[in-house]
């Protein structure tokens, strides 16, 4: 298991759907180092691409008490990827120092193993260079000393409107990532399959309405 | 290579520019990066207020719009003996478009500048189009607000002098509780998304009052199912419960709301229904009358130390009977209970009572007062300003309703009740609002107004406050084209874009010569009716000649307008031009001071392309537009930025287009003579320009003497002077009194007096949309709405490669138990029809939406060919628009043949008024949606040949 791994913890509570996250990882990653990111008829009937994220939506519960729940997926980084063994060239690792799961795109040979394997459909072979694709973290970003410490996060983290995306290092009990895991009662996806996914998801807080709770604060806030 | 660091090597060449966002209406700051001159990566702009370095799907596509093949590459002209309508054209040169243009326009100027209509879509540029049609004296002129949200802009500023969006919002940082009426995501979206995230964190309550709970309806703790168009028995029960519970802010409302002035009753003069005035003689002198209910005597209002009666009958020492304004409304809201509101709006009458307690309990237990001493218009010296945390915002839902106004005047009434105007938690203004009403510019007003080579008297669009700031003939029949000011729509004062070309392709009031549109898709979605639009756009008289002789359309792209025209003008991208968001117009002001932003050139324009600023700019300066002509005839500016430099709203006024780095050496905020480098200084300063002003002037602005003491300095305002909140609304008496035939003066022809006495309510009522009381509600028993998705609503590019792929075409979604009763299943083709139409489509079932409503996204639909797309697209094939359903006019009835489907006191379009019925296609029939059109020619420069893969990648190659 890592020293170090970093995640995403999508906050289910805000998202309101809108795919920020979604084109801001394409155009991040279309030209980065995990791209390009092709389209298949891109002004044709049925297009079709290269997405490293994508959002579904889904309702709960019978009218009206009907919930709407948007709901962004992509590579959780499981901490015990079943993609990983099955890649018959080692083309899918996981990598020791951050935990972060890639594909090697010059040994990827693109027989889809890995994509039958990953349990949460995350990964995505690009049809036109014939290679598995998926979320890297934007690894070509959070390291890159050349950009403004602000900017070292994936493309999706900083677009992402409601600041429904925390990026960090969930086994660092001060990061960001941890304490709202923590807090905020934040869960794995599927977690009878043992992957371990790094990714959490924040739930739905519908909690009831108490008009005092920050009345003082505001007042000590202004007053600053 | 996915664990490599570095994506550039030594030898690419790399820039990083600010600019302001343009993929929609939102207007956020953003840095592009640039590789080897290619768009490497769109980034949110952390140093920019307005979105704080976020930034949503669209602005993240943008690249896929700057390379889009649906760009327009180079004027052309309709083909001589071509039909208009396909798409035959051949290009032309720039310098052809505009000798075709200045001849045409300068011979309407000279004998009959009406004969121009320009009209403008989702433009930010109003400032100078409007200047434009002033100058060139056409009254013919609006933007989309006609049929976007005027009911909401009119509604708010003549109820509080401010409105939302642009000019005023939720104060979510503050807040507690949030209530959204209907759909509104699509304005100030951005900054609206990462308020409400912070807001919920902070452990906010948000209620959202919607048919549909889809958008940010999504994370609403509490959703309230309500019938469309039923938001003011909502609203009007809510005021009931808090007037019976005695729920409200009864100070704020005494001090700051006209509930305690005094109107008369029951006169048979031009005083029935008017506010009480001592002093009656001169108007100067005038004051407003309070009941003193402590000595029984009538009082000038904000006597000191006087408690004012709000309920109750009063006799005045000449006999006249009067009462508070207070008392007519819980007289007009009494029979308004939650059980009568449960019947209109299919929401639980204990669900209203309990609303209106949670409401009630914050204005007594939850207020929120900060240290911030203010003064205020009367002299008083405030410690603090404080008040409810109950924040309110609402846009189209409440609007595209033929009784949004009325609908808007009761949420105002609430906001005010509740005692949350410009105050902390509340609804807060944004400059350079609040204004009154009685100082905003006037429509002209008769056909006097306008002369041949002379500029327009007054401004296209404005304000009407009485009958005679209406725009009429002696004869009080419209002057405008879309009959904007007339006593069908009094006040329209976003003019009337849905019935422009309706009424031109009939010549009524008048036929005109040239229509000239800008950025607006009115050959497709922005026109109801988008069918028999497109005929007439086609329609000759018996000489075959065009009913609507020439057609001048300016687009970056090959929409489905594009096709109709006569004359194309390539517009540039967002990216390649300068504009800005002036304080003039339609800025992005803070609730902490006047904001305003630039666009500037990232890259160069394309090949062929003008940015249409300049274009205005040039034709002003051809057809010597006396603004843009020095007094030798010679032009005055060299072009766009020149004119944004050095345009000045009056000699040496100091006020232009932009308020940042003004004076000779760019140290002047807001006023100041022009800079020459204010260009530079924007660009080099994230292409914004933010004051703050000092906390004492960001609150209680309709009453904050020390703001309005600077705002008048700065040109926001003309005098220092309460700007009191309308509970009732004395502006549209005025126009029921003269349709009472009780006032001297411009009457409403007998035909419409009616009409005037029903809708000019000073108070707010409840009725059912217009077109629905002529609607068989038997045979068509459901709502249809629309909503658009956040991935593409307010933007121009559906045709976008990556955001095509999130929505590629649209379904209609039905209430699963409504499907069942009609025997649809999931994902069925059905048609769905109503009294104008009917369309095939696939449908979806679904449980977010109440039972008697169906809805779609809108504008996902495209016509076959549009939009560089195949002419199979998804767009086409199986995307679809709502608007063949929904016609312009309302039915024929009675004395009135062509009156349009729209809010009778602002010309609103009533988009969302449509009933439909629903019902299976036959397992034969083709899967494919109805109506479908002939698709358009290859045009000029059209891309010949579509890319069958897209690899996009930034600096590739290029050095």
């Amino acid at each position: 298991m890592s020293k170090k791994q970093l995640a995403l913890a999508i906050d289910l509570n805000v998202c309101v759907g809108c795919s920020a996250c979604v084109t801001s990882c394409k155009q991040w990653n279309t030209s980065g180092s995990a791209g390009a990111m092709a389209d298949q008829n891109p002004y044709d009937a049925d297009p079709s691409g290269t997405f490293f994220n994508r959002v579904q939506t889904f309702e709960v519960g019978s009218f009206p008490n009907t919930e709407v729940v948007h709901f962004p997926k992509s590579c959780m980084h499981c901490e015990n990827p079943p993609c990983v063994p099955v890649c018959p060239t080692g083309a899918s690792y996981k990598r020791a120092e951050d935990g972060i799961v890639l594909v090697d795109y010059d040994k990827c040979i693109g027989c889809n193993y890995c994509s039958w394997a990953c349990p949460w459909g995350a990964r995505e072979l690009d049809e036109f260079k014939k290679v598995m694709t998926k979320c890297t973290l934007c690894v070509d970003r959070i390291y890159d000393e050349s950009l403004d410490e602000r900017d070292r996060k994936p493309a999706c983290v900083l677009s992402c409107p409601t600041g429904a995306r925390i990026f960090g290092d969930i086994k660092d009990p001060a990061s960001d990532i941890a304490q709202a895991i923590d807090s905020r009662n934040g869960y794995q996806l599927m977690p009878e399959w043992e992957t371990n996914p790094a990714n959490h998801y924040l739930p739905r807080d519908n909690k009831n309405f108490d008009q005092h709770a920050n009345a003082d604060k505001s007042k000590d806030e202004e007053q600053k | 290579m996915a664990a490599t660091s570095s994506t550039s090597s030594s030898n690419d060449k790399i820039e990083v520019k600010t600019t302001t966002c343009y993929m929609c209406a939102c207007r956020c700051g953003i840095r592009v990066h640039l590789k080897n001159d290619q768009i490497r990566f769109i980034q949110g702009n952390p140093d920019h207020p307005l979105n704080q370095g976020i930034l949503c799907a669209k602005g993240s596509a943008g690249i896929m719009k700057q390379y889009s093949p649906a760009r327009l590459s180079q004027p052309m002209l309709r083909k001589a003996g071509a039909t208009r309508g396909e798409g035959d054209f051949e290009a032309i040169s720039w310098e052809q478009a505009f000798q075709i243009l200045t001849e045409r326009l300068a011979n309407i100027r000279a004998t009959d500048p009406k004969k121009l209509a320009l009209f403008t879509g989702r433009d930010q540029m109003q400032a100078l189009t409007g200047l434009f049609a002033q100058q060139f004296g056409t009254p013919n002129y609006a933007a989309h607000g006609g049929f976007c949200s005027v009911n909401m802009a009119a509604g708010m500023i003549y109820s509080l002098g401010g409105s939302f969006w642009e000019f005023g919002g939720p104060d979510l940082e503050r807040a507690k509780l949030f209530v959204m009426i209907g759909t509104a995501e699509d304005h100030h979206s951005n900054p609206l998304k990462k308020e409400l995230s912070k807001f919920k964190r902070n452990g906010g309550k948000f209620i959202s009052i919607n048919p549909i709970r889809t958008g940010y309806s999504a994370i609403a703790d509490e959703w309230l199912a309500i019938k469309p168009a039923s938001d003011a028995a909502l609203l009007l029960a809510l005021i009931h419960q808090l007037i019976k519970i005695e729920g409200f802010d009864l100070q704020s409302v005494v001090q700051y709301s006209n509930a305690a002035q005094l109107v008369y009753l029951d006169r048979e003069d031009e005083l029935d229904g008017l506010f009480v005035r001592s002093n009656l003689e001169s108007s100067a002198n005038a004051k407003l009358q309070w009941w003193d209910s402590q000595n029984n005597c009538v009082v000038d209002a904000h006597t000191q130390a006087v408690t004012p009666a709000l309920f109750g009958e009063y006799k005045l020492a000449d006999g006249s009977r009067v009462k508070p304004a207070f008392q007519l409304l819980s007289e007009r809201v009494s029979e308004c209970t939650p059980e009568w509101a449960e019947l209109q709006t299919g929401i639980e009458a204990l669900q209203i009572v309990q609303l209106a307690a949670e409401m009630a309990e914050v204005v007594k237990s939850g207020q929120i007062e900060l240290p911030i001493a203010w003064t205020d218009v009367w002299g008083n010296q405030h410690k603090s300003v404080k008040g409810a945390p109950i924040a309110f915002h609402s846009m189209r839902g409440l609007a595209a309703h033929s009784n949004g106004f009325q609908t808007i005047r009761a949420l105002s009434i609430l906001m005010i009740l509740l005692g949350t105007i410009d105050s902390p938690g509340g609804f807060r203004h944004k400059a350079p609002y609040p204004k009154n009403i009685k100082h905003l510019p006037k429509p002209p007003k008769t056909t006097a107004d306008f002369q041949p080579n002379t500029p327009l008297k007054g401004s296209p669009l404005g304000w009407p406050c009485t009958p005679e700031d209406l725009f009429v003939t002696d004869d009080g029949a419209p002057v405008r084209i879309d009959k904007a000011f007339s006593w069908e729509y009094p006040l329209a004062v976003h003019g009337l874009m849905h019935n422009v070309i309706t009424n031109a392709w009939r010549g009524d009031p008048y036929p005109i010569d040239t229509l000239f549109i800008f950025m607006s898709n009115l050959a497709w979605n922005s026109s109801m009716n988008p069918q028999k639009v497109r005929e007439m756009l086609q329609d000759q008289d018996a000489a075959g000649e065009y009913k609507i002789p020439f057609i001048v359309v300016c687009d970056a792209f090959s929409s489905e307008t594009v096709q109709f025209a006569d004359l194309v003008l390539p517009d540039t991208t967002y990216l390649e031009r300068h504009d800005v968001m002036s304080m003039l117009d339609r800025p992005i002001s803070e609730y902490d001071g006047p904001v305003d932003s630039v666009r500037v050139p990232i890259l160069p324009v394309k090949d062929g392309c003008k940015p249409f600023q300049d274009v205005v700019v040039e034709l002003a300066s051809r057809l010597k537009l006396p603004k843009f002509t020095n007094d030798d005839g010679t032009r005055k500016f060299k072009n766009y930025p020149d004119f944004v430099i050095n345009y000045e709203t009056a000699p040496d006024s100091g006020v232009g287009f932009l308020s940042g780095w003004r004076g000779k050496d760019g140290t002047k905020s807001l006023k100041g003579e022009p800079n020459p480098k204010q260009w530079e200084m924007y660009a080099a300063n994230n292409c914004f320009h933010h004051h703050v002003m000092p906390k004492e002037h960001q609150y209680m602005r309709n009453f904050n003497r020390g703001y309005q003491e600077w705002a008048v300095e700065m040109g926001f305002l003309t005098q220092v002077e309460p700007l009191t909140l309308a509970i009732y609304c004395e502006d549209l008496q005025h126009f029921k009194l003269a349709a009472e035939g009780k006032r001297e003066g411009r009457q409403p022809p007998d035909a419409l007096r009616e009409r005037i006495k029903t809708y000019f309510d000073p108070l707010p009522f409840y009725y059912r949309p217009l077109e629905e009381n002529l609607s068989d509600l038997n045979k068509f028993p459901l709502n249809a709405v629309t909503q658009r998705p956040m991935a593409m609503y307010h933007s121009w590019d559906s045709q976008n490669a990556w955001l095509r792929q999130i929505h590629a075409h649209n379904y209609l979604y039905i209430n699963a138990q409504t499907a069942e009763a009609a025997g649809i299943a999931d994902e069925d083709w059905i048609w769905v029809e109503s009294m104008h139409g009917k369309i095939r489509c696939m449908c979806k079932l679904s449980e977010a939406v109440e039972p008697g409503t169906v809805w779609s996204w809108n504008a996902i639909g495209k016509a076959s060919g549009a939009w560089g797309l195949s002419n199979d697209s998804n767009e086409s094939q199986k995307g679809f628009l709502l608007n063949h359903l929904i016609a312009e006019e309302l039915p024929a009835h009675g004395e009135f043949k062509h009156l349009s489907n729209s809010d009778p006191v602002t010309g609103q379009a009533g988009w969302y008024d449509v009933r439909v019925r629903i019902y299976k296609a036959e397992a034969s029939e083709e899967q494919q949606t109805l109506p479908q059109f002939s698709p358009a020619k290859p045009y000029p420069g059209m891309k010949k040949s579509r890319p069958k893969w897209l690899t996009y990648f930034a600096g590739k190659g290029a050095k």
